[in-house]
């Protein structure tokens, strides 16, 4: 496989073009400014899911814990730097003594997103290292039963509001629209993030990951420090995670602690669907796989209410039974396919 | 926390009860990662829709009671619909997972299994159910211990089915079979025995043993659609703990499971009961890779 990842001026040109379209995309299509803004936070997810899975071979299935973290993280400090969190939580986050106006609730943002970020990183270090050394299936259903574990214990802590969830900041009104600036602040993350992607694949730390992929004894006999790298892809995967998680909260607004923030059979099994939809172990491959799983999820919602979920996991062993190299896979051997044909032809 | 804990220290007799409690639903834990263990053991699949398979048969049981039909008999129907879904299921999706990538066989079966707790919200709504059996409990120890005489019933059943169970893999033709393709497909497939009907007999009889397993555990304890994945991480954590192919082991680990569960949902609150079954997976896993790692130490 040739280094996919690496920016070449055409590349960028793509970027810019992208990115151009990103920043139009809400003023012209108001109307679906939401879905907008969770394809891109969903664009986030599978990349981050895509740097651990599909780049260093271990298939994460909590990474729910992270998104979930990050989400009860920021609501904790966007309130919590002007009121009790306790006291919020218990008056459902209504009340008339907890309004926000335009400095705090972005100064909460100011604040919330980065410690988002921050406390999933540090999340992700500490459980790195025990979790990161098993492998295939244990690794596997570790992850899973960590990420329902952490919707299990956040739905018994009151302060946070238990089982009946926690409501993000209530933005003011005379902010405007709140909605377009949580689009932009996604935009930007997820543009960062493809951007920090595509640099770190290209980097030797990149050829480490896809060495441990291949095969992590051999990547070890040959002096690589896997442990460090594992732990570090896992640090970043769980920052942008974390954000993206922060970024969703208040885009949702209402956390519920085993329905959003770690949700293990919708929102974690949905990142893993995209990035293997798309193509797992490139850089394109989730983008493309969150856009058409976004665009799916839309039409099933429209066609097939209340059975949306359903055909949704349909899909997912749709997917992982025939379509394992995804989009980008696929269209990657046609290609090849075809230069061979025509090495070959007359 | 800590009141419960003293509470248990000033009444022996409730860690009595916790025990038999613990004890007796870890029959039930026992009986679904036997068939964890087997599919995982023959097929190389970890079959992640497990606690769904259970679950169903709980809900089939449940609605066969509702219709009228003794609950005890309506757990060989469960058995009987539940075969047939496996079947159906290895059919269409497993067969396409045999020898192919880890990743892709616990996918497939999560997806499975989040299809069928949807179908089953669906069904039978979200609603804990039981089964009712009419049966009432037996008192001791001025009534500080209560045993309901269903949860002894669904003991013994499982038991007995454990036993067959081991009887019928050690010693049937076909039992001998599966046996064979878990050691070596090749050399099984080499003396004559169609392996991939071996495959799909084992993941059909998995399915009906979680059928059973569920269809006893809804008529003491509540089923409801979206708890199946708690089964699926105890019956793989047994597994973990007792090793592939060790039946005692199973049992053994599966009561162990079920004491320590009934103490922790006792100590901690029950709303955490879950919580700690799965903490002491990650706990069994980061236990066995230390080992792993000791071991690996003292070859060098």
């Amino acid at each position: 496989m040739g280094r996919a990842s690496s920016l070449t001026p055409s590349r960028l040109l793509l970027l810019g073009a992208l990115l151009a379209c990103g920043v139009v995309a809400p003023l012209l299509f108001p109307a679906y400014q939401s879905q907008l803004t969770e394809l891109l936070i969903f664009i986030v997810f599978a990349l981050a899911w895509d740097l651990v899975g599909g780049q260093m071979g271990y298939n994460s299935f909590g990474n729910v814990l992270f998104v979930g973290l990050g989400m009860y993280v920021s609501a904790i400090v966007q309130v919590g730097l002007f009121y009790d969190v306790g006291l919020y939580t218990e008056a459902k986050g209504g009340g008339t003594e907890f309004v926000f106006d335009a400095d705090q609730f972005l100064a909460g943002l100011a604040f919330g997103l980065p410690a988002a970020a921050l406390i999933s990183a540090l999340a992700a270090w500490l459980l790195g290292s025990l979790v990161l050394s098993m492998r295939g299936h244990y690794f596997a259903i570790c992850t899973l039963g960590l990420g329902i574990a952490a919707g299990q214990v956040a739905a018994g802590i009151p302060w946070i509001g238990a089982g009946s969830g926690m409501l993000t900041p209530n933005p003011p009104a005379d902010l405007g629209d709140v909605g377009l600036l949580l689009y932009y602040l996604a935009l930007g993350l997820a543009v960062t993030c493809m951007l920090t992607f595509a640099w770190l694949l290209s980097t030797r730390f990149g050829l480490a990951l896809n060495a441990i992929r291949d095969d992590e004894d051999k990547a070890e006999a040959m002096g690589l420090n896997t442990h460090a790298a594992k732990v570090t892809a896992w640090v970043i995967a769980a920052a942008f995670l974390g954000m993206a998680g922060a970024i969703y909260g208040n885009v949702v607004r209402f956390i519920d602690p085993v329905e959003t923030a770690f949700a293990g059979a919708t929102i974690g099994a949905w990142m893993i669907l995209m990035a293997l939809l798309g193509g797992k172990g490139t850089l394109l491959g989730p983008i493309v796989g969150a856009i058409v799983f976004q665009l799916t999820k839309e039409l099933f919602l429209t066609f097939l209410l209340g059975w949306q979920r359903v055909a949704l996991g349909v899909l997912i062993v749709a997917v992982a039974v025939f379509f394992p190299s995804g989009i980008v896979g696929f269209v990657n051997d046609r290609l090849r396919t075809r230069e061979r044909a025509g090495e070959q032809g007359p | 926390m800590i009141a419960n804990l003293l509470i248990l220290f000033e009444a022996p007799a409730l860690g009595l009860q916790l025990l038999i409690d613990g004890i007796l639903i870890g029959a039930v834990f026992a009986l679904a990662a036997y068939g964890m263990a087997l599919v995982w053991g023959v097929t190389n699949i970890v079959n992640v829709c497990q606690g769904e398979f259970v679950m169903l048969g709980g809900l089939v049981t449940v609605l066969c009671a509702e219709q009228g039909v003794p609950p005890l008999l309506a757990v060989p129907l469960a058995a009987a619909a539940l075969y047939a879904l496996g079947w159906i299921l290895f059919q269409t999706v497993i067969v396409h997972l045999l020898g192919r990538d880890m990743f892709n066989s616990v996918l497939a079966t999560f997806g499975i299994a989040i299809v069928m707790q949807q179908l089953m919200a669906r069904g039978f709504g979200g609603a804990d159910r039981i089964a009712e059996s009419g049966l009432g409990s037996w008192f001791f120890f001025d009534g500080l211990v209560g045993i309901a005489k269903i949860k002894l019933v669904v003991f013994a059943a499982c038991i007995t089915l454990g036993v067959a169970l081991a009887l019928f893999l050690a010693r049937s033709r076909q039992g001998q079979a599966i046996r064979a393709t878990a050691q070596s497909p090749r050399a099984a497939e080499v003396l004559g025995i169609e392996t991939r009907k071996v495959y799909g007999l084992t993941y059909a009889l998995n399915a009906a043993i979680c059928g059973v397993a569920g269809g006893l555990a809804s008529m003491a304890y509540t089923v409801h659609p979206y708890s199946g994945l708690s089964y699926t991480i105890r019956s793989f954590m047994i597994v973990v703990v007792a090793g592939l192919g060790n039946l005692a082991g199973v049992v053994w680990a599966a009561l162990g499971l079920g004491v320590a569960e009934s103490f922790a949902g006792f100590i901690l609150g029950p709303q955490y009961q879950i919580a700690f079954v799965f903490a002491l997976l990650v706990a069994v896993l980061v236990t066995r890779n230390w080992r792993l790692k000791a071991k690996r130490r003292y070859l060098k």
